[in-house]
């Protein structure tokens, strides 16, 4: 048993992490799908996709062979429409409406057609949007992620001159930090972030940290607005004994690791236990799996009609290989020598409760694995400290807005991870979009945000 | 098992699919594999004074996706010698006597090269003869093919000069490049052939290279019209053959369908609008000899469910079926009706009345899937949502007749009956 490094030869590597979501090889294999949509009246694709693309729109555009007005009706309601098409969780969103589903038939692939469009734009720089004349105004957003990202593109559109800062080094957000390296690479990351700020306008200062560099109050004097949009932070604490010991790590940071050393670099054990069954659990087990742990196992308290991960994402982990164990709740870690080898947890079954709905109950059953390495995703905490400094409003760490990102500070609007707890990049880019649009308003009426909190 | 074999004129084949005249039947390499394949039939590639082809020759029309729904050619008559041509044919009709050979002919404008020209032909043992008076270029400049086709005078002369000389079967293939094939059709008939074919190609320009701005087929930077044939043409071949089954004087004759024939039920339309045989280019240029096999296949097992023994069964039995428009009963009258269950919610239905243009489908709100429903009162009955509904049998048409009586425009008007009634 060990925990180690650089497992795999050069080539698993590259094997392992390539796309799981391959594009279309040829012209015509996408002209095939493309026709197949029935372009659908007020499509129920479109009211599915958080960003309300024109889904028939676009496939239409691709079937008449015009790439370019394709790219420009996706990145009119998306401008990460290229990010989106590789990482959205389709089955539950666009694809998952498509009226082929109730003919129990193939959706539509509607991200593999996003992307046929989007990726040659991004690769041949195609500009698509030009700034209007400047207005006069400058807002600062905090967070180059998607919601911040959106937001700014959407602002510098309309002659808004934009400054983001950011803590990393790169754009991107969780797209280029969190989002497991199979489903997008870091080159691309780099090129979409460049393909946005492209429009002009927008200024990345990056190293900048809200809170330690610059405060909020420094932010709202120097600026005319502020958005807030700097995600959710490290994995929530489990409470339980010995999640000191060495080998237990918190499953944003063991993914970030990933996509910022290198594969060879991120150590990973022999027989892995990650807790959880949501995105970022399933995003971890499959990747320790690929990165040459043995044994992967998944453990959740509760069944697979609760787990929040979709279908789709279970079976990714499934076909790695990786194991699940439900009703298992997490009670201690034991280790030897400071290291981990043990992850006890109890049974949990299931017991109606008054109303008759099946609710989980602790048992005095144990269920012992064997492990040198624990990943903990069992949900993100809010940037409470953060937060409270900045005095906003809040819910549980989460910034208290109204529906379009206003938030308890005038001109401080806030959108993405931050305020919903962490959801998906479509919704960020939605929320930035959102937020764009009230923050304009608010500027061009002199300062005064219409509906506050 | 149905008999699908044809006797057309006393020339007999298994089954009555024949090969146009056109590539695939001008050489005995060619021929004898469609015979293997199974083909019943072939019409000779047009034999002629010596002609020299140019290249490109063909372009098509795509349509969402699917290739070749129309094909267009420029080409001219066989560009082989005619002795070669005479030779391979002889040797065919000796290999396979029990396929039809028919052998297209395009002689210069006068009575000694048809006269001579078909003596050669019959030399060889064919079946019979088509007169080719359709090519719609190429020939035309020399007052053949399509010029001839055009004037019912000029093509009577000829089909009589043909029929001094002819001792077998001669068919007339007409040309649609006219207002209507009828007039040629009679001139041909009562000049005395024996049977009429339709239709040649309709001319036609495919479309424009959006990249070189040449129209297509690019021969070194020039286009030209060219005939247009395969799926696409099948509704105006079946209108042009109908009214040749109507009228009194075409419909003596018996008639070879020829139009964007494709599969089994292709030919089966031909027929039952007055088809005894049909003949087949571009399906089978397209995809091979291989498609005869459900050609023939398709066609025997949808004739033993309707219980029809032998082609003879059903050939021209729609016809009667196709009346002038004044005929038709005002007094019909049908309603869309959405099957819920069945609905999958495109909304295809709903913005093609609505658009298209009688808004008599109501959309009520959902997310994300919308119902439609039909408002009945303003329903036409013009059939537009079932033709654009995807699913099969969602949308279906219920009869509400308007009053019991039959009753037709003609007397509607002599009744002076009021407009806008319904
Ligand atoms: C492991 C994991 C996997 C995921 N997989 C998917 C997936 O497959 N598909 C999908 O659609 N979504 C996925 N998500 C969710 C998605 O990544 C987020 O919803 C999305 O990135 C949120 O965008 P955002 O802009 O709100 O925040 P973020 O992407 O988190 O961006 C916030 C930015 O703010 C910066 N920042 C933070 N604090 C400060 C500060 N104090 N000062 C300055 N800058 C700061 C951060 O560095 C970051 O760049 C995943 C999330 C995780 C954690
Ligand atoms: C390439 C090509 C060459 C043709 N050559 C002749 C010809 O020499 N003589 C003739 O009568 N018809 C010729 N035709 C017309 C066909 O015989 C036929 O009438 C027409 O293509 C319609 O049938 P289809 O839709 O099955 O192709 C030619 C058609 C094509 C496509
Ligand atoms: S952005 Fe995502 S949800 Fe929206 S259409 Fe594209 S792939 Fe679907
Ligand atoms: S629902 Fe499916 S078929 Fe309809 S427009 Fe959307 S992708 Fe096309
Ligand atoms: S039949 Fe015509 S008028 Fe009636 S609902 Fe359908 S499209 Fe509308």
């Amino acid at each position: 048993m060990a925990v180690r490094n650089n497992r795999l030869t050069a080539e698993e590597y590259a094997q392992h992490f390539s796309d799981i979501h391959p594009p279309f090889e040829t012209r015509d294999a996408a002209m095939v799908d493309a026709n197949r949509c029935l372009f659908c009246y007020d499509a129920p694709c479109t009211k599915s996709c958080p960003t309300g693309i024109n889904v028939p729109k676009f496939i239409k555009q691709i079937t008449t062979d015009n790439i370019k007005g394709a790219a420009f009706t996706i990145f009119s309601s998306n401008i990460m429409g290229g990010g989106c098409a590789k990482v959205c969780p389709v089955e539950k969103l666009c694809e998952g409406a498509c009226v082929y589903n109730l003919m129990e038939e193939e959706a539509i692939p509607i991200a593999r057609l996003q992307r046929y469009a989007t990726e040659r734009a991004i690769a041949q720089k195609w500009q698509l949007f030009e700034r209007k004349p400047g207005i006069g105004k400058k807002v600062a957003i905090v967070g180059a992620g998607p919601a911040g990202l959106s937001c700014a593109h959407a602002l510098s559109r309309e002659g808004v001159d934009v400054t983001i800062f950011e803590k990393e080094e790169k754009g991107g957000g969780l797209m280029t930090y969190g989002i497991a390296a199979y489903k997008v690479t870091p080159e691309f990351c780099c090129d979409e972030v460049d393909f946005i700020t492209s429009l002009g306008g927008i200024d990345i200062q990056y190293g900048k940290v809200l809170g330690q560099d610059v405060t909020l109050t420094e932010l709202q004097q120097a600026y005319d607005a502020v958005y807030l949009a700097f995600g959710v932070g490290m994995a929530r604490q489990l409470y339980i004994p010995g999640e000191q010991l060495e080998g237990v790590v918190d499953a944003i940071n063991f993914i970030y690791d990933i996509r910022n050393s290198g594969y060879p670099a991120v150590p990973v054990g022999d027989q892995v236990a990650v807790i959880g069954m949501g995105m970022t659990a399933i995003d971890a087990a499959t990747q320790a799996k690929r990165l040459g742990a043995k044994e992967v196992t998944l453990v959740y308290r509760r069944t697979q009609q609760e787990m929040p991960c979709t279908e789709a994402e279970m079976n990714i982990a499934l076909l790695d290989g990786c194991k699940i164990v439900w009703l298992a709740a997490p009670a201690e870690i034991r280790g030897e020598e400071g290291r981990v080898t043990q992850l006890v947890c109890h049974a949990v079954k299931l017991e109606a409760d008054a109303g008759g709905r099946r609710q989980p109950v602790i048992t005095d059953e144990k269920i012992v694995l064997p492990v040198d390495m624990v990943i903990k995703a069992t949900g993100q905490m809010p940037f409470e400290q953060l937060i409270h400094d900045c005095q906003l409003q809040h819910n549980n760490g989460k910034i208290a807005v109204t529906d379009n990102g206003v938030t308890s500070i005038n001109g401080v609007f806030s959108g993405g991870d931050c305020v919903n707890g962490g959801k998906e990049v479509v919704d960020a880019v939605q929320a930035g979009k959102d937020g764009a649009k009230v923050i304009l308003a608010y500027l061009l009426e002199g300062g005064n945000a219409r509906n506050s909190l | 098992m149905a008999d699908i074999s044809a006797n057309f004129l006393g020339i007999r084949s298994p089954n009555p699919y024949w090969l146009a005249s056109a590539p695939p039947t001008d050489k005995k390499l060619n021929v004898l594999r469609a015979f293997e394949a199974g083909w019943g039939g072939v019409v000779w590639k047009t034999l002629g004074s010596q002609v020299k082809n140019v290249s490109s020759r063909y372009s098509s029309v795509d349509y969402n996706g699917s290739r070749v729904m129309g094909f267009n050619n420029i080409e001219l008559i066989s560009d082989r010698p005619l002795d070669i041509n005479l030779k391979e044919i002889a040797e065919c009709v000796r290999l396979f006597p029990d396929r039809a050979m028919i052998v297209s002919l395009m002689a210069d404008n006068n009575r000694e090269s048809w006269h001579e020209l078909i003596r050669k032909v019959e030399d060889t043992g064919a079946h019979g003869l088509e007169l080719n008076f359709g090519c719609p270029h190429g020939m035309t400049e020399r007052g053949m093919g399509a010029a001839v086709g055009q004037d019912p005078e000029i093509a009577g002369s000829v089909v009589a000069w043909v029929m001094e000389a002819a001792t077998i079967p001669v068919i007339t293939k007409l040309t649609p490049n006219v207002h209507s094939v009828v007039p040629t059709g009679r001139a041909a008939v009562q000049a005395g052939t024996h049977a009429l074919s339709l239709i040649n190609t309709i001319q036609s320009v495919t479309g424009v290279d959006l990249d070189t701005f040449i129209p297509n087929p690019n021969v070194g930077g020039q286009s030209t019209f060219g005939g247009y044939c395969g799926p696409a043409v099948k509704p105006i071949a079946l209108k042009m053959l109908t009214t040749i089954s109507q009228d009194p004087v075409t419909s003596r004759v018996p008639v070879s369908g020829i139009g964007g024939v494709s599969t089994w039920k292709d030919a089966a339309e031909f027929m039952l609008l007055g088809a005894t045989t049909v003949q087949v280019c571009t399906a089978a240029m397209r995809y091979g000899f291989r498609i005869i096999e459900d050609l023939c296949d398709g066609l025997n097992n949808w004739m033993d469910e309707k219980g029809f023994r032998t082609i003879d069964d059903f050939i021209g039995r729609s016809v009667p079926t196709l009346t002038s428009w004044d005929e038709l009963d005002i007094n019909y009258h049908i309603v869309a009706h959405i099957n819920q269950e069945k609905c999958i919610h495109c909304g295809l239905c709903y913005i093609s009345c609505e658009d298209g243009s009688h808004q008599a489908i109501n959309l009520a709100y959902g997310n994300p899937y919308n119902t439609y429903t039909i408002k009945e009162e303003e329903c036409v009955g013009c059939n537009l949502c079932k033709l654009v509904c995807p699913v099969d049998n969602c949308i279906t048409m219920e009869e509400h007749r308007k009053g019991d009586e039959y009753l037709n425009w003609k007397e509607f008007q002599r009744r002076g009956l009021p407009l806008n009634d319904h």
